[in-house]
């Protein structure tokens, strides 16, 4: 009997697009001068993930890539290889042709080996493309040498539950060389040391899997020092120091044997400024080998010219310790993270929502009990409201995600597509942490994309016009999230050449759109959104085609928000759109007409007021309006367009809403403003139908369904109603 | 099929839910129904037909209800204590049904439904499996899950409503 190993299919291939999505991010960061030592690490990890994964379930041919893939990345995080422009490229196209296999394999479809094939060759080409570099430049080893490693492993507890992780860390260790044991202190702390010809890496990923890197100190052994270790340093006046600059990690630890700092350089990254005065030397020389905290003053002049060499030799790893901290950060964040279906979320969601009402329904009942008798019922439920919003709080939370999920896939597309116009465009990203609703998050992607290709093809212009024009050759999109009150605010920011006032205004004359005599900037912007406009000179396969503005506006209203236009010529335009922070929750006001409760966003009233009789005008076959301070907004009676008997029938005796549809103001006549109230929205449309004029439904307190009204329907509802009538 | 197996399935008896409205007796599959309770808390819904009584709350999700009394004309659509609903679980909707009562479960094999004859407008032959007796009576075998979902009952989206 052998396990089915075809239900585990899908978790691989979730997890293989995650690896691919973190490589991918990874590449595009990367510095091709200075490449992060860590990130190369995690990309080769990555890839040696998806080689794991899909040989165990028998995908060989994205194993066979991924093995390519892997012994090139290999080369460039031991150093043996300079990364080169074309190689990231050689990687991104690679992670393509992996995703689309990955589909292949899960659809089923078919897959063109012969793309498969020509990645492999390209892969191995370059490797030793780059070899033959190497063997001409004599001095870079494709070897490591032998070295001698003193290995001090000092948990903060015992790390070894059993006796058969240590003796499998032992066996790991056996494996990469000679190892003897030197101490053996108890409560897992261990000393050997190990000769062998191994990179340092390769120790410190053994150890990553049985401790925090910190618990482990990896130095070498002066004894059999290699001073050509990479070759890098051969002329260098002081060869000790120079064989500590090999690889920029690690000092001597036989000078200093005891010393805290030595354990810290092991990594190289957090070096202590307050650390005793007796180690001060071996901090020293940790800077030296690594290019940063250089104290000045205390700097022989032979450790300058050691510190000065690797940066113009070789590219040693040089990267800031910041930017190391991070990618530990979201390790991290990774590995505590769990993967949980939507529609759980959403029963749970359900679920505290029933609780909520529960709660309420209890207070209702208990409010009428004598407080003096029942006073620990009382207090009993005061604990309870306040332990259910907060239960209700965090499980909204769950829903939420940081926007970075939708900004991931940016720089990818702007790399894309400024290679295909030659254009040069920096993409900045501004608050990717900002958390929203996973359902918006999804239906965010296709708008943002959108209006990212338009900045890039109209805004920004090519170079040379750019250079004309006194702006730098490079220009800039951001793109930016920010909470405002109860909306998040995202923002594509352009330094291109903004919207042609004129040119705009001539097009729609010419296409015979309405537009007054002298329109504002805001009618003017409003006309991008007309479907078929397009000023473009030329249609390309990005953009000009005059589709899209208008279905991003429809996408972006679908998700109740709004699109807010800036642009000013030569400086650039903003894109802003306006979203409510969930789709799930909505700030409400309750309203009643007769005994009827209803819901109206809040963000869409702009006031109510009583209006006296004076106010209100009667327009021959357009019904009654209401002038306030100077407009005549119509005036919309809830009851006639819900056939309710209402309270009141005069506007005077009842309350008139002040809304903002999108086509213009209305006031919305009422009985009464009951609350306002954050209530959860709950579709119509999951067990009825959709129901004109109303957008959803909701629950209140007392358990009974109130419905949300759609304010641009009853708009509409409205004018139909008077046409008839 | 074979004709054993056939026999045998036709042999094998499934239970109905019967119920009354007016003077007539209907039975439905057991196992579309998922509960029976009384009638209260529903929310109007406006310009939607007079026998969508509305929306209720169903423990978090919102289900509509229909009153069969007033979509067929028969018995008195009256709301008291003793008006009943049947919540039907109908693969993946749920619809609450008014009815005069509740009569019975009644054991039936697809033996004991006869073809139904054409009976005119009021209840298209098309939503009925056939008729049934039940301890001297007769009992409209109704197949609910078409009924619901069928256009007659507005219950669902149209795509031609949708066009408009």
């Amino acid at each position: 009997m052998s396990i089915d190993l075809s239900q585990f299919h899908q978790v691989f291939i979730d997890e293989a697009y995650e690896h691919l999505d973190a490589m991918e991010q990874l590449l595009l960061a990367i510095d091709i001068e200075h490449p992060n030592l860590d990130d190369l690490n995690a990309i080769f990890r990555a890839a040696h993930s998806i080689k794991g994964g899909s040989g165990t379930f028998g995908f060989s041919n994205i194993a066979d890539l991924t093995h390519a893939l892997e012994s090139l990345l290999d080369k460039l995080r031991k150093e043996t290889l300079p990364i080169t422009h074309e190689m990231v490229s050689a990687f991104l196209a690679c992670g393509d042709l992996l995703k689309l296999m990955l589909e292949a394999h899960q659809d089923g479809g078919d897959l063109d080996e012969q793309r498969v094939t020509d990645m492999k060759t390209l892969l191995l080409s370059l490797g030793e493309e780059a070899s033959i570099l190497e063997d001409s430049a004599t001095h870079t080893p494709t070897q490591s040498p032998v070295t001698t490693y003193r290995i001090r492993l000092h948990p903060d507890s015992d790390i070894f539950s059993g006796p058969a992780s240590f003796e499998a860390l032992v066996a790991d260790l056996s494996r990469l060389g000679t190892l003897i044991l030197i101490a053996d202190q108890g409560a897992g702390r261990y000393e050997w040391t190990l000769t062998g010809s191994v990179v340092l890496q390769d120790l410190l990923d053994t150890f990553a899997f049985i401790c925090q890197d910190y618990e482990v100190t990896i130095t070498e052994e002066p004894a059999v020092v290699e001073d050509e270790g990479f070759g890098f340093f051969m002329d260098l006046p002081e060869p000790s120091s120079a064989s500590d600059a090999d690889f920029g990690f690690f000092v001597d630890e036989s000078e200093l044997p005891a010393s805290q700092a030595s354990e810290d350089s092991g990594f190289g990254f957090f070096v202590d400024e307050t650390e005793l005065p007796a180690v001060k030397q071996a901090q020293q020389e940790t800077e030296q080998g690594f290019g940063f905290f250089v104290p000045e003053s205390e700097l022989p002049k032979q450790a300058a010219s050691i510190k000065e060499s690797p940066a113009a030799v070789a590219p040693v790893p040089v990267s800031a310790p910041r930017k190391s901290k991070q990618a530990d950060a979201s390790k991290a964040h990774a590995e505590t993270s769990i993967r949980v279906g939507v529609e759980k979320v959403d029963q749970l969601i359900n679920l505290v929502g029933e609780l909520v009402i529960t709660r309420s329904m209890l207070a209702q009942s208990v409010s009428e009990l004598d407080p003096v008798h029942f006073e620990t019922i009382h207090k009993g439920l005061v604990n309870l409201e306040r332990n259910s919003r907060d239960l209700q709080e965090a499980v909204m939370s769950i829903r939420m995600l940081p926007i970075n999920f939708v900004f991931g896939r940016f720089p990818r597309v702007v790399r894309d597509l400024t290679q295909k116009m030659s254009k040069k465009v920096r993409l900045k990203l501004v608050g990717e942490e900002t958390e929203l609703d996973k359902g918006l998050i999804e239906k965010l992607a296709d708008p943002l994309t959108h209006l990212l290709r338009n900045s890039i093809d109209h805004g920004i212009e090519i170079p040379e016009v750019r250079r004309a024009a006194g702006k730098p050759e490079e220009g800039t999109i951001t793109l930016s999230a920010s909470h405002q009150g109860g909306s998040i605010l995202v923002q594509i920011t352009d330094d291109g050449a903004g919207l042609d006032r004129e040119k705009l205004i001539a097009k729609a004359r010419e296409k015979g759109l309405p537009l007054s005599d002298n329109p504002t900037d805001k009618e003017v912007w409003q006309l991008i959104f007309a479907p078929g406009f397009s000023t473009a000179k030329e249609v390309t396969d990005v953009s000009g085609r005059g589709v899209g503005m208008d279905v991003v506006q429809r996408n972006i209203s679908e998700m109740k928000g709004q699109v807010e236009i800036e642009s000013a010529q030569g400086v650039g335009t903003t894109i802003g759109l306006r979203l409510p922070l969930t789709l799930a929750i909505l700030d409400g006001m309750i309203l009643r007409v007769a005994d009827e409760v209803f819901v109206l966003p809040l963000t869409r009233i702009l006031e109510s007021f009583q209006p006296d009789s004076s106010q209100m005008k009667s327009v021959a076959g357009q019904g009654r309006v209401v002038q306030m301070r100077g407009e005549y907004l119509p005036l919309v009676e809830l009851h006639k367009l819900l056939g309710i008997q209402p309270q009141y029938m005069r506007p005077e005796e009842g309350i008139l809403v002040v809304v903002e549809t999108t086509q213009d103001k209305v006031a919305l006549f009422v009985d009464e403003l009951i609350a306002q109230q954050q209530v959860v929205i709950k579709s119509l449309e999951t067990h009825f139908r959709k129901v004109d004029g109303l957008s959803g439904a909701t629950i209140m307190g007392d358990g009974r369904v109130a419905l949300i009204l759609d304010i641009d329907r009853l708009a509409r509802m409205h004018s139909t109603f008077q046409a008839h009538s | 099929m074979t004709d054993a197996a056939s026999s045998q399935h036709n042999q094998a008896k499934r239970e109905f839910l019967t119920f009354t409205l007016g003077e007539e007796e209907y039975a439905i599959d057991i196992l579309t129904v998922q509960e029976i309770r009384g009638y209260n808390a529903v929310t109007r819904i406006a310009n939607t037909p007079d026998y969508i009584k509305g929306v209720i709350n169903m423990r978090g999700v919102i289900v509509p209800v229909v009153d069969m009394r007033l979509k067929f004309h028969l018995g008195n659509a009256t709301y008291d204590e003793f008006t009943v609903m049947i919540i039907l679980n109908l693969g993946q909707r749920v619809v609450g049904m008014v009815v005069d009562a509740v009569s019975d479960v009644v054991a039936l094999s697809a033996d004991d439904i006869r073809p139904a004859p054409d009976f005119g407008a009021t209840f298209d032959t098309q939503y009925l499996l056939g008729l049934a007796s039940v301890a001297e009576r007769m009992a409209i075998v109704v197949d609910i899950e078409k009924l619901m979902s069928s256009q007659d009952m507005g219950l669902v989206d149209q795509l031609s409503s949708e066009a408009v």
